[in-house]
């Protein structure tokens, strides 16, 4: 069970829970749909983008499991006021974390990110934990297509 | 080869109200005996596959190393073998559903296929652009998307009759959904979410009533429940092996020989033509008609075996003991706080779907995975049953008859455990 301990910490559940950043954004300019067919979590994610490329304003809204929501939750609260490349790295930076790929010098932006690196422990959990990030990305790319786990 | 040597054995007294000896039909299933993350193995996931008793595995094996040849070509003895078990198995599966014939027994993948060749070879060619497919609510995706699919390609209409809270269908709206254009009920026998059972009995006479055909989905009812096609005078049966503790890859189709006989082939190749020239082909008689290519033949007569070991214990030995035991395990889940069962119908399977608050499904799922306890979370197939009762997922205990009262214990201690995990 100490694994379990590992993934399901407390900032997971308070996250999951009350989830920070939650709701629609009606300023919003970007909006990515995601869905993870497997669990039925369903989530979208609101992003405002300055015509610096900063973002300015960042929600979201869905259903999902503790992992994809305090995922979701932690992501919003790391992205205000960064530029769309920093995003862009904390995605990549993520990516390697849970995928248990990180090099130390990715480490330092992941700040409180970091308390998602037990999911690495259970593969069948990776795409939960990603698909707030996935979607992010999508909205970076400004793909409309909506964000698929499967 | 040596099937079951006594089936009396299986039955003890005093051994419990069901009067089977579970222990000894465990020690049938090699599969269970194995530590799952350090925990031994608690299997609650029957509803999406069974494991098999050695009896099976024992007869693949013999067959693939002893009598293997391909069925119905070789005028050679492997092959005369091989084409006997084969057609045994056939008689085997007419036997255990009860049809009048074995001509009636077609031999496919699994439930799916059996499906969607009733719409692509009796539905697709008759129907006409506004006739009327009926289903329910709690219909498995298998008995959903092949009718959307003949619907786009005929302009049929697909209706879907509903259920009440408890899970049960509303026989008196699926009675006003049959109307003139009704041509096809296909209905689940136990639903896979829920644990419904219907009354497929009620429903197809009120079908035939209104000159229509019925589709009976019997995947979760096989294992669990007697079927008898001809009691039933349904038109179609469709189930697998594989829920049944047979191999995976082999299916039953029954259909009425007069509906066999004047449905089109579902795929052209060897096996299903009498004489085959560039000008014309004829077909073989049914059922080869309908098994184009090699057939999985040394899964049908795995799934023999499987028949072989389930009716040797017998289907009312086997539906007590699940019934108590799905009586148990509804007392015990209930006593957890927050925990509430999706799928309450009088009579029911032995299917326990439940959503506990302050925990999602996944999550449960990978907690009971840690302790060993295997269970299906999601939407188990069958998405439009979480939209009505409005639940985005349920964590799935489905029972069968090698399971014991106190693997129900650790899913409800493992269950504890989780929310002591979530601090609740």
């Amino acid at each position: 069970m100490t694994d379990l301990r590992e993934l399901y910490q407390d900032v997971i559940i308070d996250h999951s829970r009350n989830p920070r950043n939650f709701g629609k954004l009606d300023a919003a300019d970007r909006i990515t749909q995601g869905n993870n067919p497997l669990c039925g979590d369903k989530l979208t994610l609101y992003l405002k983008v300055d015509e610096n490329d900063l973002i300015t304003g960042v929600s979201f809204e869905g259903i999902g499991c503790a992992i994809s929501i305090s995922s979701a939750s932690l992501m919003t609260e790391m992205l205000k006021g960064k530029t769309l490349r920093q995003a862009e790295e904390l995605f990549q930076a993520f990516h390697g974390l849970i995928m248990g790929e990180k090099t130390p010098d990715q480490d330092a932006g992941l700040g409180k990110l970091k308390v998602l690196e037990g999911v690495k422990l259970f593969p069948s959990r990776v795409k939960c934990a990603t698909l707030a990030w996935h979607m992010l990305h999508a909205a970076l790319e400004k793909t409309t297509q909506p964000v698929s786990t499967e | 080869m040596n099937g079951l040597n006594d089936t009396m054995t299986y039955r003890v007294s005093g051994s419990g109200e069901s009067g089977m000896d579970v222990e000894k039909v465990r020690a049938d299933f090699p599969a269970l005996h194995q530590m799952v993350h350090g925990k031994p193995l608690v299997y609650l996931d029957n509803a999406a596959s069974a494991q098999k008793p050695r009896i099976v595995l024992d007869t693949l094996q013999h067959y693939y190393s002893k009598e293997y040849a391909n069925v119905h070509r070789g005028v050679h003895y492997l092959s005369e073998q091989a084409t006997q078990a084969y057609e045994l198995a056939r008689e085997k599966v007419r036997a255990f559903i009860n049809a009048g014939d074995t001509r009636e027994i077609v031999f496919v993948r699994g439930t799916t296929e059996a499906i969607n060749l009733v719409a692509q070879s009796y539905a697709r060619p008759g129907f006409k652009a506004g006739d009327e497919i009926l289903i329910t609510t709690m219909e498995h995706h298998s008995n959903i998307v092949p009718w959307q699919l003949l619907c786009e390609q005929t302009g049929a209409v697909l209706k879907v009759a509903p259920v009440n809270d408890a899970g049960e269908l509303l026989l008196e709206a699926f009675e006003q959904c049959l109307g003139p254009r009704t041509r096809l009920v296909a209905v689940t026998h136990l639903s896979n979410a829920l644990g419904t059972i219907n009354p497929v009995e009620q429903i197809i006479e009120m079908t035939h009533a209104h000159g229509a055909r019925v589709l009976v989905d019997g995947a979760q009812a096989v294992p669990h429940l007697g079927v008898d096609v001809q009691a039933l005078d349904c038109d179609f049966y469709a189930f697998s092996g594989h829920k049944l503790y047979g191999p995976t890859g082999i299916g039953v189709l029954f259909a009425k020989a007069e509906l066999l006989e004047a449905m089109p082939p579902y795929q052209g190749g060897g096996e299903m033509i009498s004489e085959v020239t560039f000008e014309k082909t004829t077909y073989a008689d049914i059922p080869l008609k309908f098994e184009a290519g090699t057939p999985h033949f040394v899964g049908a007569i795995g799934m023999g075996a499987a028949i072989d070991y389930v009716t040797g214990i017998g289907l009312d030995t086997i539906a007590q003991h699940e019934h108590s035991l799905t009586e148990y395990g509804t007392q015990i889940l209930g006593e957890i706080p927050g925990l509430r069962i999706i799928g309450t119908a009088h009579h029911k399977g032995s299917i326990l779907s439940f959503v506990l608050e302050g925990i999602h499904a996944h999550d449960l799922g990978t907690i009971l995975d840690q302790a060993g306890v295997a269970v299906r979370t999601g939407h188990h197939c069958a998405m439009p049953v979480m939209e009505r009762f409005g639940v985005p997922a349920t964590t799935r205990a489905s029972l069968a008859l090698y399971n014991t009262q106190q693997e129900l214990d650790q899913l409800a201690a493992a269950i504890h455990e989780a929310r002591k995990i979530f601090r609740l």
